[in-house]
């Protein structure tokens, strides 16, 4: 069943000079799976997206990705999967379909073939009135969208998004939620989604993970979560509820 | 590889549509017409009458006209082109938060630095072939005569000292760009290494070599004395860059010296060569005299650039 797990951590740590950012980390992602990655500001969870793209190296522990160490096959690793960084920035004298060409570029995908796919994603994500203008002119909202088409570009089996909706207006976040569901649903592509967002990552997670201080304290489906702290009971507890009660434990 | 020159076309292209370069070239194109022509002038009128003059070609480069001559002018000016070039070339990348996504990218994360490092090499290049081009061009209608094979060669070897030269303080800048977060930081901290190195070194050589053996209190000077001094202020202007350049291109584009060292310096047999022997030194010997000025200068280079690789190479990526 190994196939089946596209993310897979043992004991991962990183320590930076005096404190300990990630601290035994161990947790699995399946195949197909949209994983919510919870946790305050400051938990890690950016690190650990980190250490799973090979762009800092873990003090301790071991990271699979695609069953591949991210530490020895960086290139092959980053291959698989497109990272949406939280405060990503863009080339302000570019316009969209620049930029796009640019990461394609970097992807090493043919110059015909990258053009066909720019004009692709600038549909999928909604901007294609926006072609020509410079990414300087555009808003948050715009510039989210376009950092979404510039990372399936390189038609990515997993995606690491840190705070999508970060900054969004409702509409904006609620329409990003919903295009993450579908990629999820017809490509069939495995998603990391940190967010603070919990009332939308309830509604389109199968499982998540709540990272406190560097440790997970907890992981599965959301409803065995509740069982968990609330036990059995017919009321339905929302994600919230169940993310303070662990919040408020530790 | 495909990295490497997806980073090198884009930051050539933005090079390029930079406003900062065009202001930067048209005020080096100026003033470098300004100074072959007042050298072409003065060659006019002071080679006019001569049956046969040596190296008149290279003269247009090397002859102060009314202020400087351009070889003059690129090694003093010429390190500004390589640091405004690099001092924003990382951490603007870094503040835009455009590192993190390009590094998410499957490539090398070498490929970064180094096709940075190239596109504004072959930037500095085109600049300085553009201009001994134009230079070369206006020489040519202004004084009449033709370069010989041994000129052009002698030029060509000019230009592979002076790329390197201003890719040094290219490098110095992209370290600086690495070391500092903040863009004007490292802007300021490259212009206070260079007027440091380029103007203070060489007073500062002075006040060294005064202090080691000190001349000129005394009422007879004793030789040995006055060598020790020049000696010791060679040595101590030796790390200055620009001086180091000055010494590499010192026989190649001037034929008639024949060595870098002051007159203090040569040996009395030396000295009588020099008085004795007036035609030009071939082009192998030019080379040889200069070529402990050129090794030492390319591997400044070198090694300033591998600081900056390492540097980049092991950072935290994480701001």
């Amino acid at each position: 069943m190994g196939s089946d797990i596209m993310i897979e951590t043992t004991g991962l740590t990183k320590k930076y000079k005096n404190q300990t950012a990630v601290d035994h980390l161990s947790f699995k992602v399946k195949k197909g799976q949209i994983f919510g990655f919870l946790g305050p500001n400051g938990a890690g969870k950016t690190t650990t997206i980190l250490m799973l793209l090979g762009l800092s190296r873990p003090s301790a522990g071991d990271a699979r990705v695609c069953n591949l160490d991210p530490l020895r096959r960086p290139r092959d690793v980053k291959c698989l999967v497109g990272y949406l960084p939280e405060n990503g920035g863009f080339y302000g004298d570019l316009d969209a379909v620049q930029s796009l060409e640019y990461v394609a570029s970097l992807n090493g995908i043919q110059k015909h073939r990258a053009s066909e796919k720019t004009h692709e994603l600038l549909e999928l994500v909604g901007l294609s009135g926006e072609k020509r203008k410079k990414v300087s002119a555009f808003s948050r909202g715009m510039k989210q969208r376009l950092g979404f088409a510039e990372v399936l570009i390189k038609d990515p089996k997993i995606l690491f998004l840190d705070e999508p909706t970060l900054g969004l207006d409702p509409d904006g976040a609620l329409r990003l939620m919903e295009l993450i569901e579908s990629l999820n649903r017809d490509r069939d592509i495995t998603v990391l989604l940190s967010s603070h967002n919990l009332h939308q990552v309830q509604k389109i997670s199968h499982s998540v993970g709540i990272m406190i201080n560097g440790r997970m304290v907890a992981e599965g489906s959301i409803a065995s979560l509740a069982e968990e702290k609330f036990g059995v009971g017919e009321k339905e507890y929302t994600l919230e509820e169940v993310y303070m009660k662990y919040f408020r434990e530790v | 590889m495909r990295g490497l020159c997806a980073v090198y076309r884009k930051e050539l292209c933005d090079h390029f549509s930079s406003y900062r370069f065009i202001v930067l070239f048209a005020l080096i194109a100026m003033v470098s017409f300004i100074t072959s022509y007042m050298a072409g002038m003065h060659l006019r009128e002071n080679l006019g009458g001569l049956s046969r003059t040596k190296f008149p070609f290279l003269m247009l480069f090397s002859t102060p006209g009314a202020l400087f001559s351009m070889v003059q002018f690129v090694a003093f000016f010429g390190p500004l082109i390589g640091l405004v070039l690099g001092f924003d070339s990382i951490n603007r990348e870094r503040a835009h938060g455009t590192l993190i996504k390009l590094i998410s990218q499957p490539i090398y994360r070498d490929a970064v630095i180094n096709g940075k490092f190239l596109a504004a090499v072959a930037t500095i290049s085109i600049m300085l072939i553009s201009i001994v081009l134009v230079i070369s061009g206006f020489g040519l209608a202004i004084v009449g005569v033709v370069p010989g094979i041994d000129e052009i060669w002698r030029l060509l070897i000019y230009l592979v000292i002076s790329i390197f030269y201003i890719s040094f303080w290219l490098g110095v800048s992209m370290l600086f760009s690495i070391f500092f977060r903040n863009i004007a930081t490292s802007a300021l901290a490259s212009v206070a290494l260079w007027i440091f190195l380029s103007f203070f070194v060489s007073l500062g050589a002075d006040v060294v070599a005064n202090a080691v053996a000190p001349v000129g209190n005394q009422r007879e000077i004793r030789p040995e004395i006055l060598v020790k001094n020049a000696r010791v202020k060679d040595m101590v202007s030796l790390c200055s860059p620009m001086v180091l350049y000055s010494n590499a291109t010192a026989t190649i584009i001037d034929p008639m010296r024949k060595t870098t060292r002051s007159i203090t310096l040569m040996g009395p047999a030396e000295q009588i060569l020099a008085s004795r022997f007036q035609n030009p030194l071939r082009l192998g010997q030019s080379v040889i005299v200069v070529f402990p000025y050129m090794t030492a200068l390319i591997a400044l280079t070198l090694v300033c650039f591998a600081i900056s690789y390492f540097v980049f190479m092991l950072q935290e990526i994480r701001t």
